[in-house]
Order: C-alpha cells, then structure tokens, then sequence
C-alpha cells in the first residue's frame, strides 16, 4: 500500500503537475479529490435513479385502485427504492465529502491508503449495474423490502444471488472506505491536530468508520445465510429444520440500527461545521458533541430489537429494549440543544448552507419525537409497520441525512470548484424542497396513525386525500432536484470566483479555509503552521 | 514520523481493522447455534427443550394450569394432522401423555418434520418432555394414519401465576429435502 | 417572545387538536383520518391514553425548542447589526439539559411499562382463536368447547375488492363498500369475553392487526404467537395484514363482527349445522355450464389474483392457466395440482369443497379459450385426495 505524504511528494515530482488528462485520470486516480468527486457524482446519479423509484411509488399512491403497476412490481420499487437510496446515495456521497474533506481538514496530503480508495469507489459502480440488472431477470428484483426477511426473500426468483452479492460488494467497499478514513485521521494528522481539536465532521466519521467496520460484516454474513438456505439445504432461518426466521431478523437489525446511525452521524458533523461559521461563533460544547456522538455509537449496538416489538419476545426483552432505545434521546437532544446554544446570541446570515442547516435542527427533530413515541414499545404495537414508520424515518433520512447533504454542498461547492454557487437559485431550490418535503411527508403521520400499513400498492378510500397530498408533495420534490443539479454544474462551469476564504471568519472555523479555492492537487503537501490550528474553533 | 514508519503504522493499524471486520463476519455465523441455546434457555421465540428421560418430580395437586394442543400444517404438505385432545387441566410435576394423529391423504410417501412452539413464548423453559415427535423425520405411508405420543411435564418451579399455555406442533413437508440427501 | 410561543402553540394545537377531536369516533373518514383510534377494547384505550401522553410531551417539548430557535432566529441576527457573542460552553446548562431530559424519559417509562405488562396478560382467557396466515388470505379454528369448537375457515378479500382492485379494472373504488377492508368470511367473536389470539402462519411472515384493538403481532410459520382481545362494543371491525408478504399483502384485509353472546351462541350453532348440511350430495351430475358458471365463482375468489381474471399469469412469477399444459392435460394431473399444490401454488384441499374443486376445474379447462370440452364431477374429486 502506498502512502503519499509530503516527502513522497516530491520524490516523485509528476505528483505536483496535478491530474492526467482524459477518462483514464477517473479509472486509475488515487487522488482524494478526484475519488471524492466520483462518489459525490455517483451519489448525486443513485439520488436520481431511487428518486424515480420513488416516483413510481407515489405515482401508484397518488389514488386508490391499481393505476400504473402491478403489486409485484410495485414491492421490487419499494426494495430497490430502499436499497440505492441508502448504499447508493447517502453512503457515498458522505463518502465523498470524508475524501474530499477529511485531509484537507486535518492537514494532511491526501488519504492515507490512496489505492484501495481507488478500489472501494470502483465497486460501487459494478454493484449497481449488477443491482439494476435483476429487475430484468426471471422473477424481477428482490421483492420482499430492503430488510430482506426470510421466508418471503426466498420466494425471489434468479434474482436472489444477485442481490446478495451486490450486498457483499458493498459491504467491501464500505469497510475498505472505512479502514482509510480511520487509517488517515489516527496517523495522517498535522502536527498540533490533536483529537480534541479534530472538526466534529472528522470525528463523526471516525465513529461512523467503526460502526460500518463492526457492522457490515454481519449483514454479510446474514445474506450469506440467506443463500446457504436457499440453494445447499441450511436452515438457519427455516424452522423446518430447526432455524428461526427471527434470527435473521436479530441479525439484521444487529446491522439495521448501527446503519442509520451510520447515516446520520456524519450529517450530524456537517450541521456542527456550518450553524458555528454563520452565527459567527464557536461551536458550543465540543466536549459534549463529541462524547455525545460516541454515546450515540455505543447505544447504537444495544437497541436493535426496538424494530422487532411484534415479534413476541418476552416481555423483559420488550421492557430493555424499550428503556434503552428512549436513552438515545438524551445525547440527541445534547446535540439539538448544542445547535441552539451556538445560535443564541450569534450574529446570524441566512446563506443556502445555513438555511438547509437550520430545516435540518428542525425538521430531524420532528423524526426524533415521532422516534422516542416509537420507542415506547406498546405504543409501538400500533404504530409498526404503518405509515407512522415510512413519515418517521423519512423525517430523519431526507430533512436528515438529503438535508445535510445539500448543506454540505452549498458551503463547500465554492471550495471545491473555486467559484461561488447561484445564491439565488439555492434558496429557490431550498424553498421548493422545504416546502414539498413536509406536503410529501407530513400527512404519512396521519394516515399511518389512523390504520395505513406500509409496503402496499393500494388502500382503502378514507386515506385517499392525504396520499393525494403527499404524491403532489413528493412530486415537486423530485423535480426540485433538478435546480440542485443545474446549480452544481453552473458552479464547476464557472462564476463569480471565491476567494480562500468563501465565508466570512471562516478561517477559524476549519484548516480547509486557509486552502485556495479549489485547493491545490494535493492539499497540504506541507503541514500547516501551528498557530492556525491553536486558533481553530 | 518518517514515510517509511508512516507506512508500517498504517499497515499495522490497517491489519488490526481487518480482523475486527473478519471477527465480526464470523459472529454472524457463532450467533446461529448461540442463539439457539439461549433461546431455548430463556424461552425465547416459545422454543422447545429436546426430550430428556423421565424424572421425579414432586407433584403440586394444588395447581392446576390448563395447557392447549395445537397442531398446524405448513404449506401445502397434504397430511391431516391432530391433537387426540385439545385441552387439558395439569398438576405441575405430574406426567402426561397427549397423542397427536396424522394422515397422509395423497398417493405418495411422505417425510416430514414437526416443530413444536409454546405459547406464552417464557413458559416454555417449564415445559419438559420424556416423550416427543419433534424434530425427528417422520415417515408416512400412502394414506395411513399414524399416532404420536407426546409425554410431559410441567416444572413444579414454573411461575405461581401461570394458568394457561399452548402447545403447538408445525408439520414441515420434506419428502424432497429427505430424498435427496439418501440419494 | 412571547408572541412568538403563542403563535406556536395555537398552530400546534390546531394541528393536533382536529386529531384529538376525532379520536372519539373511531377510524374517521377522509380528512378526518389523523390520530389512533381510541378503540373498542381496554388494551387499545391504554394504548391510546399512552400515545396521547407522549404526543402532548413532545408537543410541549416542541414548543419550547422551537420557541427558543425561532426567537434566536429573529432577534441574533447580523442585519440587526448585533455583534457575535463568544461563549462556547457552560457546564451547569449542559448538565442540566442531559439530566432534565433523562427525568422526562422516566416520566414516560413508568406508564409505558404498565400497559405492556398488560399486554402480555393472556391467562384467564374465554376462548382461544387460532390464526393462521396464508399467502394472501387468513385462516380462523375456534378451539373452545361449546364456543365454536370445530368452526375452521379461511377468510380473504371480497369479490367486488377484489374485482376493482385488478390493474386496468376501470372500477372506482370509491363505489366499492369497505374496498380493500372487507372479506367473505369475516371472524365472528363474541363480545366482552377475553378472547386469545394465536397466531402462526402457513408460508411466510404476516401479523395479524386490527387497529381498534390496540396491536398486531407478527405470524411467524412453525411457531406460535399470542395476544388477547376483549371486545366491550359489538359491531365490525376492520384491519390488515400488516408484514409484507408478497404480492397480494395489500389485500388480505381482517374482518371481526363482534356479536353479543347470545346472537354469538346461535350463529356458532348456524355455522356448525351448515357445516353438516354442506356435505356435497356427491350422487348428483351436473351439467357442462352449470359446472362452468359455478367454477368462474370459485375462479375470481381464489386463483384469480395470482393467475389473473383471464387465465394470463405473470410470466416469470405465476404460470398462464390460458393455453397451460396442465389445463389441456390429463384430468388426473390438474385435479392433484389444484388439491395438493406445488411451490408457490397452495393446496386448496381444505379450502374448497369436492363441488367447488371440481367446477373450478371444470371452468379452467373450458375457459380462456382452452375449450376442452371434458367436465369433472364432484363425485370424481376424492379419488384425487
């Protein structure tokens, strides 16, 4: 394994004359920035390409009676919607903000595995083109939702394979994405980069790293077992034999719950980077956030079963996993109330980043409060499985982890392309997702609590108006997205340049600020002076 | 540090996190057996112990907990399958037997397999067979009837509240599984 | 500030407030249909109680977070020309907004941990029901003596749902009563009688819920699972199956008509004397199209929905009955296929009477263009069985 620090650098001094020209500069970089960008690329297609599934999704919702689809093609969209939205949108374009970032914030030159990132990105591109191509198999693409719970995963047809070694591939270049990022923060910061001064982006990943290092491989494992079952006559999962099909479903959730964490803790750092910049203060309570997130990671492993109240575990099992899983709420709100405390008395703007920042401390909080009442397991009897769960972990996902996502771009697009982005246009597209993203989501409370199940294509009539409402809703959503792509590619195209800087008194919120905008090819091929990192805040 | 002591500390580090990511993949597969034992220790998912030999047990004639016989059929093994009685109030300590019948009603011979399942899932812990079907490939002939007997007891040292348990026994059809193995 | 907290406050309560306004009613109709119901046995009203109290907490909780940002929002900012302050941290309100939160948390752990020691109390029961989930339909055994003993039935989707909910059906499901939430045979229970539930399953994951009732619990095949109901106001009640599984999870509603005991009593002696009286009268031959108009019944509400109204299947999933081998091959061969199944197809032995199979039968070997010409009688059935 190569290791580019500074004095590699000059050993080999084609490195400074910056990329290689044409396709194969993207095949064979190990370049952060250039990895980075083809995460963020990736993630930006896969957000479109679940987008549409979505689309189909809500297209059939938009009124009782079966319009468009049949129900099985309609249960391969929820699936896929699933699947590509976590491992093919969210995880890498947070991926690609880690390499774009991370050394550029620690004072490092690039990763510190630049090989293997060049690996772990190149799966994901295979995996997907494997993942689509099941829809066109015999059987079409796995049906029963992205939990994949035996027995019904079983009934898939020549699918089943695929999907799982699509599963596998990911699963590797996660670890892979996580061994770098761990390997770069613990032996790659600048001298004077203490933990403790690390940005709560770089330290919300390092939890995130370890948390899809201990879980990833127990998904794999438990697909692997999916496959044993289905073609060489185990039965861990088929009673038949003496297999339980909810020990899949432990499994599962072993991995599930770490899972969203593993997609919200790296928003979680982004919001902690942009609310400090535009108040115009320091981040209150970095202790706090810090060993608030680690809390958050440990309690992550400990409350799986919360998705599992149904499924007849005795009551003392219900009562833990109810007691524990309400304990989230209090490094949660450690977090909500850091956020606020960082605004209070600052000297606010309202720029794109911080606008989506602050719908972000909003609206996740809204997921939180439908999470805690979930939570309470007997309530839970009635809220799992209904619209109540699709309204709660899209709160968190899309106002959550999407929001994030755009914050991050906004603030950092004028960094990464050396040109300021389209302010007007940014708060066009932020107003437009705000709005259509409560429409969309909202009323999904509602008709979860007065009896909708999820996961069907067709409902009875009195839950007719709010699904209307919230087809509209994800509608314009959708097509809301395009101004987020026409934006990013106006600002690579060119504009007003930015300067180092880009925000004002950013400089002492992050060591990526005393960087050109763009920074150079390799970003700190000398460590950064001292005096700036003792300043940061 | 120096790039060479740079590169030996991420290989190092690197190393280390495989193993973690290898250990964890190989959980996965610990867990299965795991789970089962303690599953049945606590009684988890109404899991059932394996039958074990006939013991003394002092008889508590002042309890009376009445127990369920349930039988089901998965899928579409064609076997009628029943419980000879449906109810039956028992002393804790003091050994029962219930027989089970079941009929094949196609052409063809039949293997199957019965899981039993108690329900509340926590009583099962209690629950102790001497005598038991379960688990164990079943053979039936073409339109026959076979009896099964089932002989238990129940723990004197289940809970004084306990009143009422059901115990269940699922039929899975597998002729083909069976046959393919002998073959 | 404090105008602000009003004008939250009355904007949550208009929002919450319909919802509360609605509980009283039960399941509400179009807009109406905004909280849990309160429902109709004391499980359900505890649970109820219990989310209304979270609800109200978050609520306040709300209030008070959004109070304090949006107030932050209006008054900190620089057009406002207010220069930034610089504290970062204050230890004595860091440790109280973790303990304060944690006091709350306990608040509601305590009511929390009383309904669901509730929930688990099935001893003392009247009677026990056995559920059985089947790919898409339920399946319901009365196992007490003298309370129905010996009923056993399956229970799906009612035909005219089922009619309008096809692809392309060009029904208004408006038109449909209860569409999507009514079945053939509905469970029939008696009222105030606390009634066990036990629930497994034939094939893969279902859960049984009627939200009225206050919970679901999953249906998992080769166990058993439990829960209770004791229903105080007669009537029907309406629900779903509630875990995926498969195509058709959307529409294998539940349907409980709770009876008073009496009416319960003589409709347990009803269904018990039919169940004498239909014994098919196996001596009678029936014609070509009675056969025929009787097998189209059967057709629509059991094969229909995987194999479609017109015998095409789905290719890859579900075979074409038009034009299939085993509808234009030997008699014996389909008759076993239809009792016995095979796959993913079920066995319809204890599903469909010897008169029913045989129409069935009959219907799909003349329908759909398949024109056979041959007719299988009733009579004919059990020498398949």
């Amino acid at each position: 394994m190569s290791v580019a620090t500074h004095d590699d650098a000059h050993a080999h001094d084609h490195h400074d004359h910056g990329p290689a020209k044409g396709f194969m500069r993207w095949v064979t970089t190990t370049n952060h920035k250039d990895i980075g960008t083809l995460y963020l690329i990736t993630g930006l297609i896969m957000f479109f390409v679940g987008g549409a599934m979505a689309l189909v999704i809500r297209a059939e919702l938009f009124e009782p009676g079966l319009q468009y689809v049949d129900p099985h093609f309609f249960n391969q969209m929820t699936t896929l919607h699933a699947l590509i939205m976590v491992f093919g949108a969210v995880m890498p374009a947070f991926a690609g903000l880690a390499n774009w970032m991370i050394p550029m914030m620690i004072g490092a030159p690039d990763m510190a595995l630049p090989r293997m990132n060049n690996w772990s990105f190149w799966l994901l591109p295979f995996s997907f083109v494997m993942l689509a191509s099941t829809l066109f198999m015999d059987g079409g693409a796995a049906a029963a939702g992205w939990t994949l719970y035996p027995p019904l995963v079983l009934q898939t047809g020549n699918a089943l394979p695929f999907t799982v070694f699509t599963v596998h591939l990911l699963g590797m270049s996660s670890i892979m994405a996580a061994i770098n990022i761990i390997v770069t923060v613990f032996n790659m910061r600048a001298p004077g980069m203490t933990m403790m001064k690390l940005p709560l982006f770089v330290w919300t990943w390092v939890i995130t790293a370890f948390l899809l290092i201990a879980v990833m491989p127990v998904f794999a494992g438990a697909v692997t077992m999916l496959l044993t079952d289905k073609f060489f006559g185990t039965s861990f999962f088929n009673a038949a034999g003496g297999g339980d099909p909810v020990l899949y479903q432990h499994l599962f959730w072993f991995f599930g719950h770490p899972e969203v964490y593993i997609l919200i803790l790296p928003s979680f750092g982004i919001i902690s980077s942009i609310i400090p910049t535009f108040s115009r203060k320091p981040l209150f309570g970095y202790a706090s956030m810090v060993y608030a997130t680690g809390f958050i990671g440990f309690l992550a492993f400990i409350v799986w079963a919360h998705h599992q109240y149904t499924v007849g575990m005795p009551i003392a099992g219900e009562l833990y996993f109810t007691y524990a899983t309400m304990l989230i709420a209090v490094p949660t709100g450690v977090k909500v109330f850091n956020w606020l405390a960082t605004m209070w008395r600052g000297a606010m703007t309202f720029e794109t980043p911080m606008l989506f920042a602050i719908a972000f401390v909003v609206l996740f909080t809204m997921g939180g409060f439908t999470g805690l009442m979930m939570s309470i397991s007997p309530a839970d009897l009635q809220y799992h499985d209904t619209y109540f769960i699709v309204a709660h972990f899209h709160y968190v996902l899309v106002p959550g982890a999407v929001f994030a996502l755009y914050a991050a771009t906004y603030y950092w697009l004028p960094k990464w392309t050396g040109h300021m982005y389209d302010e007007r246009l940014g708060q066009l597209h932020f107003w437009l997702t705000t709005i259509s993203v409560n429409i969309c989501f909202f009323p999904q409370h509602f008709v979860g609590l007065a009896g909708m199940p999820r996961r069907i294509p067709d409902y009875a009539v009195q839950f007719a108006e709010f699904n209307a409402m919230s087809s509209v809703g994800a509608f314009v959503f959708g097509f809301s997205q395009l101004i987020f792509a026409y934006v990013i590619y106006k600002a690579i195209q060119g504009g007003e340049k930015a300067t180092s800087e880009v925000w004002e008194g950013a400089e002492a919120h992050g060591l990526e600020w005393h960087l050109s905008s763009p920074p150079p090819y390799h970003s700190w091929t000398e460590a950064p002076p001292k005096e700036i990192i003792s300043d940061l805040h | 540090m120096d790039n060479k002591e740079l590169q030996k500390a991420n290989a190092r580090l690197v190393w280390r996190i495989v193993a973690i990511a290898v250990l964890m993949f190989g959980l996965g597969f610990a867990i299965a057996p795991y789970y089962d034992a303690v599953c049945s220790y606590f009684g988890i998912s109404g899991r059932v112990n394996e039958a074990s030999s006939e013991q003394t047990m002092q008889v508590d004639a002042s309890r009376e907990i009445s127990v369920e016989f349930v039988s089901v059929v998965n899928g579409q093994m064609p076997l009628k399958f029943r419980a000879e009685t449906s109810k039956l109030k028992v002393n804790p300590g003091q050994y029962y037997t219930v027989n089970y019948f079941a009929e094949n009603t196609s052409d063809k011979k039949l293997v199957g397999r019965a899981v039993p399942s108690i329900s509340p899932a926590w009583l099962s812990a209690f629950l102790k067979k001497a005598e038991c079907f379960c688990f164990s490939e079943q053979e039936f002939e073409p339109h026959k009837e076979r009896k099964m007997p089932v002989r238990f007891v129940i723990d004197p040292a289940v809970q004084a509240d306990a009143k009422e348990m059901t115990l269940s026994y699922t039929f899975f059809d597998i002729t083909e599984k069976s046959q393919t193995i002998k073959n | 500030m404090k105008k602000t907290l009003q004008l939250l406050t009355s904007l949550w309560s208009v929002i919450w407030g319909v919802a509360y306004a609605e509980t009283g009613s039960g399941t509400g109709v179009g807009w109406g249909a905004l909280n849990l119901p309160a429902g109709a046995t004391p499980l359900s009203h505890d649970i109820h109680d219990l989310h209304m109290t979270i609800l109200w907490i978050c609520v306040a909780i709300g209030v008070i977070v959004y109070g304090i940002l949006v107030y932050s929002l209006i008054h900190h900012r620089k057009s406002k020309g207010v220069e930034p302050a610089k504290f970062h941290e204050n230890t004595k309100l860091e440790i109280l907004w973790t303990i304060i939160p944690f006091l709350i948390l306990i608040a509601m752990a305590i009511p929390a941990t009383k309904v669901m020691i509730k929930v688990y109390d099935t001893d003392k029961s009247d009677m026990t029901i056995k559920v059985t989930g089947y790919q898409w339909k339920w399946r319901y055994e009365y196992l007490t003596d003298g309370l129905g003993k010996g009923i056993d039935f399956f229970s799906s989707l009612d035909a005219k749902s089922n009619e309008a909910r096809q692809l392309g059906s060009k029904i208004d499901p408006t038109t449909v009563e209860h569409y999507l939430l009514n079945v053939d045979n509905p469970l029939v229970i008696p009222a105030n009688k606390k009634i066990r539930i036990l629930l497994t399953a034939a094939d893969v994951l279902h859960a049984w819920w009627v939200p009225e009732f206050g919970w679901k619990k999953d249906a998992i095949p080769g166990f058993v699972t439990d829960g209770w109901i004791k229903v105080e106001t007669p009537g029907i009640y309406r629900g779903q199956c509630a875990e995926l599984c498969g195509r058709d999870h959307g529409f294998m509603p539940i349907v409980v008509v709770v009876k008073p005991e009496a009416e319960y009593k003589q409709w347990v002696a009803e269904q018990l004397s039919k169940k004498e009286a239909n014994k098919v009268d196996l001596s009678k031959t029936l014609t070509l199209d009675e056969l025929n108009a009787k097998g189209k019944e059967v057709y629509a509400a059991n094969c229909a929905a995987c194999h479609m109204p017109e015998g095409e299947g789905m290719a890859g999933t579900f075979p074409a009955i038009k034009g299939s081998k085993v509808a234009l091959g030997p008699i014996a061969d389909h008759v076993k296929l239809v009792l016995h199944g095979k796959a993913a197809m079920p066995a319809f032995k204890d599903q469909l009477n010897d008169l029913e199979t045989a129409a069935v039968v009959t219907y799909q070997r003349n329908g759909f263009g398949n024109n056979k010409g041959n007719s299988v009688q009733p009579a004919d059935i059990q020498a398949y069985k």
